[in-house]
């Protein structure tokens, strides 16, 4: 097997080097009966070749872009993304290095992250990011147990517009925990209804996603102030889309204490859902009551600039049961890969870009609506919105799939009051020609 | 030491991402406008991130250095105990990068996702037949995310049998993530002493162990590279108490094709792919930690499921007893593409190289044990912990014997951990380092013994052939800069 280097001869003599007869011998200190009789049932090695073929086959009955139009985002985006991040990203110092304990043969990975965590603070509008959390769903919950945690209150708000994914993530955390979930009503406008908050002390924290999963700009200044209204509630925003921020006022600038989401659209492939990004950000006061690692800059001994792993008295490996997070690996590449990407955008870049994603999805919003389908909800959009069809869509959606084209995300599992509601999204990556089939045969 | 393997070289400067670029220029191939613009409300519009502005030759320049400024599996051996740092096949990633996967969006309709779905349910049952642990999930996207499920699984387990429990057992030589994963399940951990013998006392276990104890976390083998011997033993003590028994698997590369955990009384445990199936580290990141249980607790796993009926794959969520969701989706793919990768390449010799695993770390073991002081001289699993008692009255610590070692061009093993083990050398070689690679650092690590004696002030120097030397690490936690 061509990555086991010992030859017969090397293990002979190794052995006889460690006075043993044979490879069974070194598990002599694992008593007999819990000793493995049988050989393990698995298929038999597959040659290189092989591998090829069989993953060619498995990967030929997915139903990927380009070859399959997808109007499909609901937390993960089909974006562009550059050759040189992908090739980059394979540089193997990189992807084959371990967390990086050791500064002085880490400074490729510590100056990258470093340079993540300050991109990140641009683009949330923040004081402090971390080194990445597992995804957007792990980033939020572990959001509303640090507010929690700081204010020693026991209950959180949550939006119903937050993705639905996510709020089944924070309803498993913290029922493990312990905490109760109130849920936020949705407006008339597809926004989150925060006129119930009247008590807004009781809550730890409170967290609406924007833009929503209705692809809705929430109104995250009217939000804050209200939820500020006791000055220790932690407004959480949430996020599935950061490309948004290219256009959008960020939720820093509108006084959020924690801002957190998927980066995946920032130049992570949606590989079925994972690995993504989980991006965390918050204000410098609450640095160390934050979850995840930190890269700091700092000098050596000859006071050259350099970066290391800092602050981890918050961490498990010091702090065990009284962590702030039991996080340890995290999404460390899939950063480096999101900073390579808004590095390649640069400031002129995002903008460029989050507007013609913009543009993108109005188009495909403003030619549905002209092909008389509905749109219920009025708030401005981002790259996603939610369409009304007539009942009897099922089957329409059935024959676009025929066609390649998968028409959106029914909503009605995850809002049953929804029915015949779907959420569409369109990204740069969307071409006119294909949205305007799509507008056309809708209304056929 | 003649020709060592670590040398100096051209390492290029290279500032942070805002010290370069120019206003102006791009590093992204913008989309034509095939639409007409239609531009959102003023009052939401930001001025949009400070973002340098950069070609794409800055661009690549910048991470190709940084790049080199790093140490990777690909570089040299890299002997972290207990993070088997493997190397990481070259065709896991071709794979993992297949159009048909990387483009793959996780809500695509069941029957347009079926190969991803084949993939993974195969995946489950491999890793099933590996533990002897038959119910996956491989939800969770690294290891203590793995050990937070199970927990989680754990606490529901004693909630649907009607008595919640509020304690678990985490030996003194468990990795830090076990006693924070069981804090978050609002368990209190109950820590248990190893013997003299470096392994956990069926009778300790049996004095500790009641009725509000829901379990045990074991590593095994444990971080000293011990097989816990008696584990037979205590799974029976646990589970005369009701409890259940926990498995870090993070040590498993020792023991493939050679103990069934499901057949020594394990009840659950998770897998780290990123150790030993193969995928790469990446710098921290991206893992994956599937759980791995005995049937009776697979009611209580993570929704979706991954189901096949005759040759057809679907995923169902209506499982009233389920934890419910650990991961947005359906956890790190694109690392369960690389890992189920590796598994077929390896087939039956996964036990092969468990095998050359151990005989690895025992090579070294026995090679070094008059160099370093070994605390427990006894056979080891897949790694071996030595300390620096040797080296202290040259008052050289782990520490510097670590650094030098990266003078000579190599990773340092892990330092410090065990925690229940002074000035701990913590060395895994694992199976894909050849003997004379062994050889090379065996010589090295006599070397820097000698060094030591006749001259300590070179380690406490050390390292000196890097780009920076040892960092000011006071000064980032006291006066912490976190962002430029």
């Amino acid at each position: 097997m061509r990555y086991l280097p010992h030859t017969e001869e090397e293990i002979a003599e190794m052995l006889q080097t460690i006075g043993l007869k044979s490879l069974d011998n070194l598990f002599g200190t694992i008593p007999e009966d819990c000793r493995r009789a049988e050989p393990l049932d698995l298929p038999a090695p597959l040659t290189e070749w092989e591998l090829d073929t069989h993953m060619d086959m498995l990967a030929a009955k997915m139903a990927a872009p380009p070859d399959y139009k997808l109007f499909l985002g609901a937390g993960s985006y089909h974006h562009f993304i550059p050759e040189a991040v992908k090739q980059l990203l394979l540089r193997s110092e990189f992807y084959t290095a371990y967390t990086p304990y050791q500064p002085e043969i880490s400074q490729g990975t510590l100056q990258a992250i470093y340079e993540y965590q300050t991109l990140v603070t641009l683009l949330l509008g923040m004081e402090v990011a971390n080194a990445s959390m597992y995804d957007g769903a792990s980033a939020l919950a572990e959001a509303l147990l640090m507010a929690i945690r700081i204010t020693k209150r026991k209950k959180v708000a949550v939006s119903r517009l937050v993705h639905p994914f996510y709020r089944k993530v924070i309803q498993t955390y913290l029922e493990a925990s312990g905490f109760e979930i109130v849920a936020l009503p949705i407006t008339k406008e597809g926004t989150t209804d925060l006129s119930g908050l009247d008590h807004p002390e009781e809550f730890a924290g409170v967290a609406i996603q924007s833009p929503n999963f209705f692809g809705c700009i929430e109104n995250l200044e009217a939000h804050g102030e209200r939820i500020h209204t006791d000055p220790k509630t932690f407004f959480i925003a949430s996020f599935t889309e950061p490309l948004a921020y290219g256009l959008l006022k960020p939720p820093g600038e509108y006084n959020a204490d924690i801002v957190c989401g998927e980066g995946q659209s920032l130049g992570i492939p949606q590989s079925f859902g994972g690995p993504g990004l989980g991006m965390f950000a918050t204000r410098m006061k609450y640095v160390r009551s934050m979850p995840g690692r930190l890269v700091g800059q700092t000098v050596d001994k000859d006071g050259k600039r350099g970066f290391v792993l800092t602050l981890a008295t918050r961490e498990q490996h010091i702090r065990r049961e009284r962590a702030t997070s039991n996080i340890c690996s995290n999404e460390g590449l899939c950063a480096l890969a999101s900073a390579m990407y808004m590095a390649s955008l640069g400031k002129t870049g995002i903008r460029e870009l989050a507007a013609r994603n913009h543009d993108k999805a109005e188009y495909l919003k403003k030619g549905l609506a002209e092909s008389g389908v509905n749109l219920p909800f009025g708030a401005p959009t981002f790259n996603e919105f939610v369409a009304e069809f007539p009942a009897g869509f099922k089957e329409k959606y059935a024959r676009f799939i025929d066609k390649k084209i998968v028409a959106g995300l029914d909503l009605e599992p995850f809002y049953p009051e929804l029915k015949n509601h779907y959420l569409f999204c369109a990204t740069e990556t969307a071409a006119r020609t294909d949205m305007d089939i799509l507008i056309k045969e809708v209304a056929s | 030491m003649n020709n060592p393997l670590g040398t100096t070289g051209l390492t290029l400067n290279e500032p942070l991402l805002w010290e370069k670029g120019r206003k102006g220029r791009s590093g992204f191939s913008m989309p034509g406008r095939d639409v007409p613009p239609s531009p959102l409300a003023g009052f939401l519009l930001g001025d949009g991130p400070d973002f340098p502005d950069l070609s794409e030759v800055d661009i690549v320049r910048h991470y190709t250095r940084l790049s080199q400024w790093n140490y990777g599996v690909d570089s040299g051996m890299y002997p972290l105990g207990s993070c088997t740092m493997k190397y990481n096949p070259k065709t896991n990633e071709r794979q993992a990068a297949v159009r048909g996967f990387a483009n793959a969006h996780p809500l695509l309709p069941a029957p347009l996702s079926q190969g991803i779905l084949e993939l993974m349910a195969n995946l489950q049952k491999y890793l099933g037949e590996i533990t002897g642990l038959p119910a996956v999930t491989l939800q969770p996207a690294a290891g203590a995310h793995g050990e937070l499920t199970g927990m989680m699984i754990v606490r529901a387990y004693h909630v649907d049998a009607g008595a919640p429990r509020h304690k678990i057992l985490i030996p003194d030589t468990a990795h830090g993530t076990n006693p924070a994963s069981s804090a978050i399940c609002g368990f209190t951990p109950v820590p248990v002493k190893s013997n003299e013998r470096g392994v956990l006392s069926p009778e300790h276990i049996a004095s500790v162990m009641d009725e509000d104890t829901a379990g045990i976390m074991i590593t095994n083998p444990n971080t000293l590279g011990l097989f816990e011997e008696n584990i037979r033993e205590i799974t029976d003590i646990v589970h005369e108490k009701g409890g259940l028994v926990y498995v870090d698997g993070a040590n498993m590369n020792a023991v493939m094709g050679i103990v069934s955990m499901g057949k020594i009384g394990v009840d659950l445990m998770h897998l780290n792919l990123h150790k030993t199936f193969s995928t790469p580290h990446g710098g921290g990141g991206p893992g994956s930690g599937p759980v791995c249980a005995r049937k009776g607790l697979a009611p209580f796993m993570p929704v979706p499921w991954v189901e096949e009926h005759e040759g057809t794959y679907s995923l169902s969520y209506d499982h009233p007893k389920s934890i419910g969701k650990v991961h947005a989706f359906y956890g790190n793919v694109g690392i369960l593409i690389r890992a189920c990768s590796y598994i077929l390449s390896m087939g039956q010799n996964l036990k092969k190289a468990s095998q050359l695993a151990v005989l690895n770390a025992n090579y070294v073991k026995e090679k070094l044990k008059d160099t370093f002081y070994l605390p427990y001289d006894r056979p080891c699993m897949h790694e071996c912990v030595f300390t620096d008692k040797h080296q202290e009255a040259h008052k050289v610590t782990t520490l510097d014997i670590a650094k030098r070692l990266i003078d000579y061009g190599f990773h340092p093993p892990t330092i410090y951990f065990p925690l229940v083990v002074h000035g701990a050398i913590m060395i895994e070689p694992t199976e894909t380092e050849s003997r004379e690679t062994l050889d090379i650092f065996i010589e090295t690590c006599k070397a820097i013994a000698e060094e030591a004696r006749k001259n300590p002030q070179i380690l406490h120097e050390a390292p000196t052939k890097p780009k920076v030397r040892r960092m000011d690490e006071t000064r980032a936690a006291r006066h912490p800069q976190l962002a430029g």
